[in-house]
């Protein structure tokens, strides 16, 4: 079992014939990811790796039955390829440009909300399910199939938590990276819930960094809702107040949103926490 | 990106927002010209304002002068002495630090009456994912006082995304403001006219503390502060060009311009790593390794020998730095091609130099981990290699310890 991609995903990939796109997409095809097409507005008729080329989103849930998105467009025009994607019945919208507008994204969202589609991202590295899917710009070699559900703002950082769990022998059921943006779509707490109904999931693995509140809600519903085992790391912890750390939602600002406010609120719903970040496949098999 | 309170005001003039009469002038010949004017427009109380971008202001002091961030001034003759004691000087404010920050720019502006001051802010609520307008009776102090000790005396409205302001919602903040008449009707449409400000600038934040409200009746914003969403500029080159680069930390600035996004901390372990959130758990690592992190660095994907150098140039130029700690997950990039490219680096002439007494640890991991360390260790250079984050960090404190 997974969540968000696996083996019913039929992907288009937006933005396919850029470099990016391309790039990505020929790594997804080899993963064994379904991989029915891409859009590229004009280009709509050609082939490309073996694949058909579609004007919009629409022509190829109409011809080719997509129901996932992979977005590599630039991000002046990202927010729009995600609106499209949600109105033409996409249901599963993988948003992996960094550099959106915040209020373009305010926007997209919303439109993925009534439109019920699930967003994830934008400035993310996707989701994979190991053996099964991959929809993202993440190295296939570090995974390993598995039930050990991952959740991660980063991207490098997500690498090195699923290295460390291969390397002790725990596989991933599926990793979502939920991108390090102030406006996105699939949430940490999102992402709990579906791990904790997802029958192929055993314990959750969540990377936090400082900024915002999303640990914290996190924490409260995990609290209330979440019988598997949860570990987690927070970065961020030496982190300067009022400094945007790399990612644009990563920043300490009027004293919320600290490293420390977020482990307490784990800790408080018997999360697991790890101070250091090299402990966190460790620690998991020590608690499984 | 951070602006001046007087391009603040000049923005919000533009759409419509009232804020009282003033100019910014560079020499104390330009702000007596600037007050004279005024004078022949009937203001008589004035306000001279340094222009930095940190806050704190009012209470801030200058170094050489001791003169106030803030200065009320009742004639021509005393703006022309206030402009004087604080342009080139240094001002300290609380958010300064001790090196302040020196005064450039002066902005001269009517010392307007005061009958009631309120807060009223605008930004993005992450819980939601909508942007709010925060307002408060609480005006002139600071607003996470307010949401820490009185959170009931802030007002919220949310605006759906999409649809703009709707004049209900400025109602409704408007009388949570108390006001009535025609400065009820005043506030209605400078909360509106402000709103429209923030959405079509693309500002992460407008704040406007104080607003006021004169003996007249009139609604304005005495003070403003805007702040810009970077990854909205390219569609906004007025405001691109408001930008002054004498307000940003010169190292930092630098390494913008070479795509590096790093930030000076105080610590003594330089740091240089792909990924945003690598990066600061890599510091996070070096603390519990028992240093301080001297910085943040992201270098981005590509970690190729150009990168590699000008973040040892950007890292080196701090004195604090006694060891530097390089930590690359290679996914789609090969860490044998990183290894290389960081010793092609440190064999670059000028680094070489600056490194010699800077032990450098090179943790890559992810594709050809292990050729890549064979690739360091073979290389008969003053560097450590390690796999593993674990090893990285018992490495830091094994070199700190030496």
């Amino acid at each position: 079992m997974s969540v968000l991609v696996g083996k019913n995903t039929r992907l288009v990939v937006q933005g396919f014939t850029g470099s990016e796109g391309t790039f990505h997409a020929g790594q997804m095809i080899e993963y064994g990811t379904t991989v029915v097409g891409g859009v590229t507005p004009g280009k709509g008729g050609q082939t490309h790796l073996d694949r058909p080329v579609f004007n919009t989103v629409a022509d190829a849930v109409q011809q080719e039955d997509a129901n996932t998105s992979v977005i590599f467009v630039p991000p002046p025009f990202a927010a729009d390829a995600i609106m499209e994607s949600a109105i033409a019945g996409i249901k599963t919208i993988i948003c992996i440009t960094e550099g959106i507008p915040v209020q373009d994204m305010v926007k997209a969202k919303q439109v993925c909300i009534s439109h019920g589609a699930t967003l994830v991202g934008p400035n993310c590295p996707g989701v994979i399910t190991p053996g099964e899917a991959k929809v993202g710009i993440m190295p296939a070699m570090i995974f390993t199939p598995g039930t050990v559900g991952l959740i991660s703002r980063s991207g490098t950082l997500t690498y090195e938590a699923v290295d460390q769990l291969s390397k002790v022998g725990l596989g991933q059921s599926t990793a979502i990276g939920i991108g390090g943006d102030p406006v996105i779509g699939t949430t940490h707490t999102d992402a709990v819930k579906l791990f904790q109904e997802d029958p192929g999931t055993e314990s959750i693995v969540l990377i936090g960094e400082i900024g915002g509140s999303a640990e914290e809600d996190a924490a409260a519903y995990i609290k209330e809702h979440v019988s598997k085992p949860v570990i987690a790391f927070i970065a961020g912890s030496t982190a300067p107040p009022g400094r945007r750390m790399g990612h644009a939602g990563a920043i300490i600002s009027g004293g919320k949103g600290t490293a420390d406010d977020k482990k307490r609120a784990l800790r408080d719903a018997g999360v697991h926490v790890v101070e250091s970040p090299a402990d966190i496949g460790q620690s998991l098999k020590e608690i499984l | 990106m951070n602006i001046h309170e007087y391009q603040a005001k000049e923005i919000l003039k533009t759409y419509g927002v009232a804020v009282p009469d003033g100019e910014a002038a560079t020499s104390v010949e330009d702000a007596v010209g600037i007050a004279e004017r005024m004078q022949a427009n009937g203001t008589s109380l004035f306000v001279v304002k340094a222009m930095i971008h940190a806050g704190g202001r009012g209470k801030g002091r200058t170094k050489k002068n001791h003169a106030k961030g803030v200065i009320l001034c009742r004639s021509v003759e005393e703006v022309r002495e206030a402009a004087a004691s604080l342009l080139g000087d240094v001002l300290v404010t609380i958010q300064t630090g001790e090196e302040g920050q020196t005064v450039n720019t002066i902005y001269v502006t009517d010392g307007v009456d005061i009958a009631q001051e309120y807060y009223l802010g605008i930004l993005l609520d992450r819980g939601n994912s909508k942007n709010v307008i925060m307002v408060s009776t609480e005006g002139g102090v600071e607003i996470e006082k307010v949401a820490e000790e009185t959170p009931e005396k802030i007002v919220k409205e949310w605006i759906e995304p999409g649809m703009g302001i709707q004049p209900n919602q400025a109602r409704r903040l408007a009388f949570a403001l108390g006001l009535e008449g025609d400065s009820f009707k005043k506030a209605v449409k400078f909360i509106s006219a402000l709103y429209n400000c923030y959405v079509v600038t693309d500002a992460n934040l407008v704040e406007i503390n104080p607003l006021v409200r004169t003996p007249e009746g009139e609604i304005v914003a005495l003070d403003a502060k805007m702040t810009f969403d970077d990854n909205a500029l390219y569609r906004h080159k007025e405001i691109r060009e408001l930008r002054d680069e004498s307000e940003e930390n010169p190292i930092e600035l630098e390494a913008s311009k070479y795509d590096l996004n790093y930030i000076k901390l105080d610590g003594n372990v330089g740091c240089m790593v792909n990924g945003a959130g690598l990066a600061m758990a890599t510091m996070d690592i070096i603390k519990l390794s028992g240093g301080e992190p001297a910085n943040f660095l992201d270098v981005g994907g590509g970690a190729n020998v150009e990168t590699v150098k000008n973040g040892f140039r950007i890292i080196l130029d701090d004195p604090n730095v006694k060891a530097i700690l390089i930590n690359i997950f290679g996914g789609i990039v090969r860490c044998d091609r990183v290894a290389n490219g960081v010793i092609e680096a440190i064999k670059d002439p000028e680094i070489a130099k600056k490194v010699e007494n800077v032990p450098i640890i090179v943790r890559l991991q992810g594709t050809n981990a292990e050729e890549a360390k064979v690739i360091i260790d073979n290389s008969d250079l003053n560097v450590i290699s390690a796999v593993l984050l674990k090893e990285a960090a018992e490495q830091v404190s094994n070199v700190l310890s030496a």
